[in-house]
């Protein structure tokens, strides 16, 4: 499904990623860990396309496609979705405006039909109930005036109503309470599935007790140092991270 | 400047789809300027002799008057003398006429910009339409079914003559003959607007509009409009406004004045999208408007709704003077600019009345290279005992070659008056850019969209069909030309 070889990125000319390998097969849920500053956001970012993070070197292929030539609404095109880690406002954009027309951009270029209203309306609801937003969200301005907690459900809201292929989700759990990071959690399992997949960013294993990865990885100044099962994630809660930049020192 | 912004630059056409040129034969005045074309005007409209006397006396004080120079723009002075005070397609010169008479090419000019001249044409959302078509109304739609209800709403030259004790009755005491250089000009020489009366108790039973297009080249367009609503009335009122594309410059000199007396309504709303010049600032309409209305009677309600997204230069303040106790005056302004247009528009509110109201709502937006200014006057009277205004000035940045000026005035005499101002200035950041994309808008759409947001509380101001056509005005404006 995603395939990244060799990548390396550079945000103001100083290199961040530095030779990074990470290869997710569909349905598989990969969670990245890694200490502040190692460059986990800079890796979604890049991904992502944002303008300021420059891949230097290196390939990301999406299904086959490569991202890196694409424009970032492209790149959503080809099934890619970002979950912030801090969401912006869109003053007087209203969230349900802001849905429609992305899910509509989004079918016109997959080449499949967009809902009609009444449909989208079903579902943007439904979405709504299960991230625990009131319908009343749908009616605000996109993230305006949310609580932290409000914006990441409404990130997760977003994620149903696009059916990626590929998720990436940078740091979803900051800032969340126990309550907040279920109903994240549930959004993200509920949409678990054979032809889906997960790159799960997080400085705290807490996450991934709620949702269990497949692969865990440690990124340790731009490149990924171990890699292993979900035990990894216990492992590194109990002893940091400082033993396995020592090992690989 | 994000690559995303550098994106939407790069896609620069000016596809002004109001551009395009009518090929019809015209009267018109050789270019020129004394008190033989002011009485040619005159004549050419068959108007009374006090009529002349009025435009006599305005060119009178005219010539002692110079071009004001305060405003916030530059442009190459106008030479006076080089324009045009008349065109009307040839045949259409003596006022309105049924369709059948009208040149079928001013017809396609206007199914072209798609405003409907054809009554039954029309389904949900009634709305009756004069059209302006350089200096004289070629038609106005459901005559007859205001005259029913007692409304009346005809051109303005058509009023001369079958209704002259009203409009002599108002003419002018809104907007004085020596009010300004522009003004005083229109009054000496203006062409056709148009006229609204709603008697006493009347809810005017559809929306009013006119439709302003100016095409002959080099000449000036002098709209005059006159709309008095008695007391208890109420209407509501649109203008619409294009221009070609032309490498000149066109002149639009307008006088509005709105006459709202005890309990009653007004809101008018304009829908500006004049030819803006090209990317070199070649072309493009001079806007230069006095708009104001008077809220004479107690409780009396006079509310602006601008959007404007045209011309290469506006300069433009529709006011409210606050007479009547309890009256409330309102400005909702969205004002974009982009290219190399200039605006130099907001408000005045002259509140005399006690208890009187007044709210401003301005929301400017420029992008490329253009220069949005914000003028607005809020003036407390020492008679206007508790009175309130509340003003929001909002500016939103494209990029970083454009500019945004805030010059709010505020003279207060009375102590028990409350003035309340709010002033922000953000702009589009790559980082709301970069959340849009990444969900699949591209960043045209996306800008379109964030500017909307931004416009949203002027918008919910608009009848609800302008509305929507505002909203699509400015994602065309933007996706040609912001930058
Ligand atoms: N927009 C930016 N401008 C400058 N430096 C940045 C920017 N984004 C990230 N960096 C730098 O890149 C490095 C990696 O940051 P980041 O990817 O945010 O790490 P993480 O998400 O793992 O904490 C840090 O040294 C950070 O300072
Ligand atoms: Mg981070």
């Amino acid at each position: 499904m995603l395939s990244i070889e060799n990548l390396q990125a550079s945000v103001e000319d100083k290199a961040i990623l530095k030779g990074l390998n990470l290869s997710v097969g569909a349905g598989e849920v990969h969670a990245i860990m890694g200490p502040n500053g190692a460059g986990k956001s800079t890796l979604s970012n890049v991904m992502g396309g944002r303008p300021g993070y420059e891949a230097t070197g290196g390939s990301v292929t999406l299904g086959g496609v490569d991202l890196l030539e694409l424009e970032p609404e492209e790149r959503a095109y080809a099934g890619l979705f970002l979950a912030f880690q801090y969401p912006v406002e869109l003053p007087g954009v209203s969230n349900m405006e802001f849905l429609k027309t992305a899910v509509e951009a989004n079918c016109e270029h997959r080449g499949i039909e967009a809902p009609n209203t009444a449909a989208f309306l079903k579902a943007a609801r439904e979405a709504c109930a299960q991230v625990n937003l009131s319908p009343d969200f749908l009616k605000r301005g996109v993230n305006e005036g949310f609580s932290g907690g409000e914006r990441k459900r409404n990130e997760i809201l977003q994620m149903i109503m696009l059916q990626p292929k590929l998720c990436v989700l940078d740091e979803t759990d900051s800032g969340l309470d126990i309550d907040a990071l279920q109903v994240v959690a549930d959004g993200v399992n509920s949409l678990r599935g054979a032809d889906r997949s997960f790159v799960v960013i997080t400085h705290y294993q807490r996450l991934l007790d709620y949702i269990v990865p497949d692969f865990v990885h440690v990124l340790s100044d731009g490149k990924i140092i171990k890699s292993g099962g979900s035990e990894l994630a216990l492992e590194l809660e109990k002893n940091g991270y400082g033993w396995i930049e020592q090992e690989v020192a | 400047m994000s690559e995303s912004v550098e994106r939407i630059n790069e896609r620069l056409a000016s596809d002004y789809e109001a551009g395009f040129v009518t090929e019809v034969e015209n009267d018109s005045l050789p270019p020129g300027l004394d008190e033989d074309t002011v009485r040619a005007i005159s004549a050419r409209k068959k108007e009374p002799e006090w009529l002349l006397e009025w435009r006599l006396k305005a060119f009178a004080k005219w010539k002692t008057l110079t071009e004001p120079e305060w405003a916030h723009v530059n442009y190459q002075k106008i030479d006076f003398q080089a324009l045009s005070y008349y065109s009307a397609p040839k045949g259409q010169g003596d006022g309105p006429k049924s369709l059948d008479e009208v040149d079928p090419e001013i017809l396609r000019t206007y199914e072209k910009l798609g405003i409907p001249l054809h009554e039954q044409k029309r389904l949900a959302g009634v709305v009756a339409v004069d059209v302006v078509f350089d200096s004289v109304s070629i038609h106005t739609t459901f005559k007859d079914t205001l005259a029913e209800a007692g409304v009346i709403f005809c051109p303005i030259s058509e009023a001369v003559q079958s209704h002259p004790e009203l409009v002599k009755q108002y003419l002018g005491t809104v907007v004085p003959i020596s009010d300004n250089f522009y003004a005083c000009l229109n009054s000496a020489v203006f062409s056709d607007g148009s006229f609204v009366f709603i008697p006493k108790g009347v809810t005017c039973p559809m929306e009013l509009s006119t439709y302003f297009r100016i095409n002959a080249m080099n000449t000036g367009q002098f709209e005059r409009t006159l709309i008095i609503a008695e007391e208890g009335a109420s209407v509501s009122y649109l203008e619409g406004c294009t221009a070609p594309m032309r490498d000149e410059n066109q002149l639009h000199a307008a006088v509005v004045e709105l006459v709202a007396l005890d309990d009653a309504k007004i809101k008018y709303s304009t829908v500006q999208n004049w030819y803006m010049g090209d990317e070199q600032g070649r072309g493009g309409v001079y806007n230069f408007v006095t708009k104001r209305g008077v809220c004479k009677g107690r409780n009396s309600h006079i509310s602006w709704t601008q959007v404007e997204t045209g011309s290469a230069i506006t300069w433009k303040y529709p006011s409210v003077v606050l007479r009547g106790d309890n009256s409330v005056g309102e400005f909702y302004s969205v004002a974009l600019t982009r290219g190399r247009q200039q605006a130099d528009t907001g408000t005045k509110m002259i509140h005399m009345g006690k208890n009187t109201k007044s709210t401003i709502i301005s929301k400017g937006i420029s992008a490329a290279n253009s220069e949005n200014c914000y003028r607005g006057l809020v003036r407390m009277a020492p008679t206007a005992e508790g009175a309130r205004n509340f003003t929001q000035c909002d500016s939103l940045l494209i990029g970083d070659t454009c500019g945004a000026h805030t010059f709010p005035y505020i003279e207060s005499r009375n102590n028990s008056a409350v003035i309340e101002h709010e002033a922000s200035t953000s702009k589009v950041s790559d980082d709301q850019l970069f959340l849009c994309q990444q969900r699949g808008l591209d960043p045209e759409k996306a800008v379109s969209m964030i500017v909307n947001g931004f416009c949203k509380e002027v918008f919910r101001e608009l009848p609800m069909e302008f509305a929507v056509e505002a909203g699509k005005l400015l994602e065309i404006s933007l996706e040609g030309s912001v930058g």
